[in-house]
């Protein structure tokens, strides 16, 4: 009994023992816990926070913008590029020096990012960089662990098939600008653009879509465990414009190294077929950045390459005012068919002696004649029998100096003075601003994609409007048909003399474009030339024997033309001004007569898919 | 503790007392605790299915009031019957062992379940308590004089050597060391010297590097990610983290039921069993960790409780092997949710999901119900 108590003793005295370290093991436990829950609580709760749900949106892949048989003109292309989500990262600093040690940043960059970091709210990613190469992939995948938040994703880039030839209708993308920005928080996804000219412009909020979202669950370290819901979200939609490629590619063809702009409409509904103007420039470098030696050259250069030309190049008319004028004063009554006019070769107001061109004496004449043969002196005289404001008001119906509405961004109306804007201007208007009105010369300036319109609507007859978008998402835009446009407010008499003299112009060896008359059977083009002087000649140079050919690029005339085919049924209207480009007849006319040439054999106005091609069930089957 | 009850040993006169008797003397504060961490086991599950009974916390309770009785049935029977059957006991669970090895079929890495009559058994849990009952019988007429003898030792050492080398084998490294634990506890509680534990201590501190080489690759990288957790932030590491950080954001009160972010966006796998705790802790907050913690503890307390109070020597040693069983149970996984020892593959008794690890603890409870309801009882021969 002794043992067996003295036994049971040590086992007590040891089972205490033993319990007592268990519960002080416990109490350790106990210890530990209040340490991780109470103590430390902020430092895991913020953990706890970031080791969430991410929510990352995604930019929408920028609609496609196509001709009017679905050629692409702007699409996107693939390319890598890394984002950096600094919720992810514990300390993003270290790993912004992590990245800048394996793929160099210039110094502006990182203080882009610095700043985008600082200012973006955590569901948008901050872009690292764009268009990583292999090497630069290389790296940031192995170094993956010392990146977290570092995301290595496919994006999309802009890029446009047709380079600087179509530079300036459909326009270029460019990163937003912090105004943007602001005003819309969406712009600042990573890989977002925005249109900043042409179409890309006009037509952003078609093409840009409704971004989509990624939610990813992330831990700690800034993994993605796994990716919880995806939206792609909306793409944008395809914009098909009425251009034809084809034509379009023989307009700048044509136009190569000279200076100046062709285009070409739907003289029905005012589509434009083409859009040409030159010099021009590479519009897949917007997306990137444009390298300033790049850019300082087109800024100073004189042809200046970032202007379209078509829409915002201001020309005077030249002679292809003319038939303005014509209208004008056979509106106002002041000139008949049969009015017959007298060109010695000169007209004297006053004491100043307007020339006819090349001092030639034309004669006695009628206005078809007069245009025929581009007699100047015949409409100093009709521009003075009807004054100034009746040949705006004409100029204004034809769709000269006026805002014609085209669905381009920085169009300019250009501008057909009238008596009102010179006093408004503090201009003295003399007689002879009114003479030299007649032949398009003196304050008349007009963009080319007015004189387009202006031959359009005489050719027609129909008020139509210069446009380039036909269908967004597939569905025709207004515009599209020509019972969309209202007649022209013109008498329909007048029309058919201003016609016959733009026909004799190209038809007849006397017509200033003889030379481009078509050869085709059946078909015949109207048009007129002009020839728009830019500086004037003084008395010491011509004393010197200058011509036109012989004085300085930048001081030679301009030459412009105006056509519409065919002429009994009018469905194609040019207008190609190359600047210093002496004779309308001699250099602009052939442009005009090539584009004409394809348009009539190719014959693209009205239709979605190209002339013997077998018709696809929708004619938007081909974007991307 | 109760020093009147170790002079004067109170046998029990009537040795077929009835079964009325018998329920009268069960512990029912101890089977109160484990209702009660029950209940805690189907408030987590419950959450952690999103806030549902299924899948998780109704086919938990049911498996818990299945094992409840079959806890009370065994505290019916009669102490002298278990330890006359320990041996045999003992045997079943190496042989179970060994089917295991052969048949068992693989979870994580590690052969450890079979299925018996379609129910799956972890032999490993069930040898805890089968050696338990070996060892206390082994030791249960042991004098001081034996005690001091190699030769008597030897065969318990061998007798705790054997399933450890096995479950070793499975591979399940936690259970191996619970294991050995329980049997050095039992032995240190049957009277052997401390030193002579030091020397083995020793022995296998020297050994270290030999069994490390030995050891499986993701044992080596759970001991290797426990010294350095940052080593391998997405792999064993990440449990750790992500489970510190459910304790840490759970703060004093807790983010409130079904309202804890680590929990409902599921980023510990695997939560509804070895980070039970975590759910808790990160819902409920300490308050409502420390309540688990003293409810765990109060069933360890007592056990010690029944051992201190337990006439007999058999019954002593089995209590003491059952409760420190139940610890290193509660130790382990606390450790390891926390940080503190690496992950083992050991579930929180009672609480996580799983039916193998709540039978080998509801048989256990059982055994030490019996001895407590048996407390008193004369073992034939006078062996105390």
């Amino acid at each position: 009994m002794k043992r067996e108590t003295k036994d049971r003793a040590a086992f007590n005295r040891r089972t205490l023992l033993i319990g007592t370290a268990q519960f002080g093991i416990f109490g350790a436990i106990a210890g530990r816990l209040y340490n991780l829950q109470v103590a430390k609580h902020g430092k895991y709760a913020l953990l706890a926070e970031q080791n969430s749900i991410s929510e990352r949106l995604e930019a929408p892949l920028r609609g496609v913008i196509t001709d009017r048989f679905g050629t692409v003109l702007a699409g996107n292309q693939q390319h890598w590029r890394a984002l950096f989500m600094q919720g992810l990262a514990p300390d993003p600093q270290v790993v912004l020096d992590n990245f800048y040690r394996l793929v160099p940043l210039s110094d502006a960059e990182k203080a882009r990012i610095a700043t985008e970091l600082a200012h973006r709210p955590g569901y948008i990613p901050v872009l690292l960089k764009d268009y990583l190469d292999w090497p630069d992939m290389a790296a940031l995948e192995v170094n993956t662990p010392d990146l977290p938040g570092v995301v290595v994703e496919a994006g999309a880039s802009r890029f446009y098939p047709f380079g600087p030839g179509l530079a300036h209708a459909v326009g270029y993308v460019a990163r937003p600008n912090a105004r943007e920005v602001a005003a819309d928080p969406v712009l600042c996804l990573p890989g977002i653009r925005v249109g900043r000219t042409g179409v890309e412009s006009w037509q952003d909020a078609a093409l840009r879509g409704v971004p989509g979202f990624v939610q990813t669950e992330t831990n700690v370290h800034g993994q993605v465990v796994r990716q919880l819901a995806r939206d792609p979200g909306t793409p944008g939609q395809t914009v098909a414009l009425a251009l034809d490629a084809g034509l379009q590619a023989l307009a700048v063809q044509r136009l190569g190294a000279l200076t100046g702009a062709a285009v070409m409409l739907d003289a029905t509904t005012g589509e434009i077929l083409a859009l040409a103007s030159s010099p021009s420039f590479d519009p897949s470098l917007f997306d990137k950045g444009v390298p300033s030696a790049i850019w300082d050259s087109w800024i100073s250069d004189i042809k200046d390459p970032l202007q379209d030309k078509v829409i915002a190049g201001l020309f005077a008319p030249g002679s292809t005012f003319k038939p303005t004028v014509a209208l004008a004063a056979m509106k106002a009554g002041t000139l008949t068919p049969e009015t017959i006019l007298t060109c010695p070769g000169f007209f004297k107001l006053g004491d100043h002696v307007f020339w006819c061109d090349n001092h030639t004496a034309h004669g006695s004449i009628t206005v078809t004649t007069a245009l025929q043969v581009s007699c100047d002196v015949f409409f100093y005289q009709v521009a003075l029998g009807v004054g100034i404001d009746p040949i705006a008001r004409m100029a204004t119906r034809l769709g000269l100096g006026t805002d014609l509405g085209v669905d381009l961004p920085d169009s300019e109306p250009g501008l057909v003075p009238t008596l009102d804007w010179a006093r408004r201007h503090g201009i003295l208007w003399v007689e002879g601003s009114t003479v030299v009105q007649g032949i398009g010369q003196g304050y008349t300036e007009l963009t080319p994609l007015a004189l387009a319109t202006m031959i359009a609507r005489v050719a027609t007859g129909s008020a139509v409007g210069p446009h380039i978008t036909r269908r967004i998402g597939g569905v025709l835009q207004t515009g599209g048909n020509p019972g969309d446009w209202p007649a022209l407010d013109v008498d329909a008499g007048h029309l058919a003399v201003v016609r016959q003299g733009l026909f004799e112009v190209v038809n007849t060896p006397a017509g200033t474009a003889y030379g481009a008359r078509l050869i085709m059977p059946n078909v015949q083009m109207a048009g007129k030339t002009g020839t728009a002087q830019v500086h004037n000649n003084t008395a010491a140079e011509k004393q010197q024997g200058f011509n036109d050919l012989t004085m300085a690029w930048a001081q030679r005339p301009n030459a412009l033309f105006v056509a519409y085919a065919p002429y009994d049924n009018p469905r194609y209207a040019v207008a190609v001004v190359v600047e210093h480009g002496d004779y309308g007849g001699l250099s602009a006319a052939p442009i005009a007569h090539d584009m004409m040439v394809y348009a009539l054999t190719h014959d693209p106005a009205g239709r979605d898919v190209p002339l013997g091609a077998t018709p696809q069930a929708t004619p938007e089957a081909t974007p991307s | 503790m109760m020093p009147e009850r170790i002079a004067p040993l109170r046998p029990f006169r009537d040795r077929s007392f009835g079964l009325a008797r018998k329920l009268l003397r069960v512990n029912w504060l101890f089977v109160l605790c484990v209702c009660l961490l029950a209940a805690v086991g189907y408030t987590a599950l419950y959450s952690a299915a999103g806030g549902a009974p299924e899948p998780y916390a109704n086919s938990q309770i049911f498996r818990f009031f299945g094992a409840l009785a079959l806890m009370l049935a065994i505290a019916m029977v009669d102490i002298r019957l278990i330890a006359k059957i320990s041996w045999p006991a003992y045997a079943l669970g190496v042989v179970l062992l060994l089917v295991v090895m052969k048949f068992g079929h693989t979870g994580l890495g590690a052969k450890r379940w079979v299925t018996v009559g379609g129910m799956e058994i972890q032999p490993s849990e069930l040898m805890k308590l089968f050696l338990t009952l070996a060892l206390a019988a082994w030791f249960k007429g042991a004098t001081q004089e034996r005690l001091n003898q190699f030769l008597f030792l030897l065969p318990a050492g061998l007798a705790v050597l054997l399933p450890v080398g096995l479950i070793l084998k499975e591979p399940n490294l936690g259970t191996a060391v619970i294991t050995s634990l329980i049997g050095v506890t039992i032995m240190l509680g049957a009277g052997v010297r401390w030193w002579k534990f030091a020397i083995v201590l020793g022995v296998l501190l020297v050994a270290a590097p030999l069994l490390y080489h030995h050891l499986h690759d993701y044992q080596r990288a759970r001991i290797t990610t426990f010294l350095n957790p940052g080593s391998d932030p997405l792999g064993a590491g990440y449990n750790i983290i992500q489970s510190k950080i459910a304790l840490g954001s759970g703060g004093l009160t807790g983010q409130g039921y079904l309202h804890g972010t680590q929990n409902q966006l599921n980023f510990l796998p695997e939560k509804q069993t070895d980070f039970v705790f975590t759910i808790i802790a990160e819902e409920f907050g300490f308050l409502g960790s420390m309540l688990v913690l003293v409810l765990l503890f109060t069933i360890i307390a007592m056990a010690f409780y029944t051992a201190l109070s337990c006439a007999h020597t058999y019954g002593r040693l089995v209590a003491l092997g059952i409760g420190t069983n139940f610890f290193l149970y509660c130790f382990v996984n606390l450790s390891m949710v926390m940080g503190l020892i690496p992950v083992g593959g050991v579930p929180l008794p009672l609480i996580s999901y799983g039916g193998s690890a709540l039978t080998a603890v509801m048989l256990g409870f059982g055994v030490l119900m019996s001895v407590h309801v048996h407390r008193d009882v004369e073992f034939a021969g006078g062996e105390f």
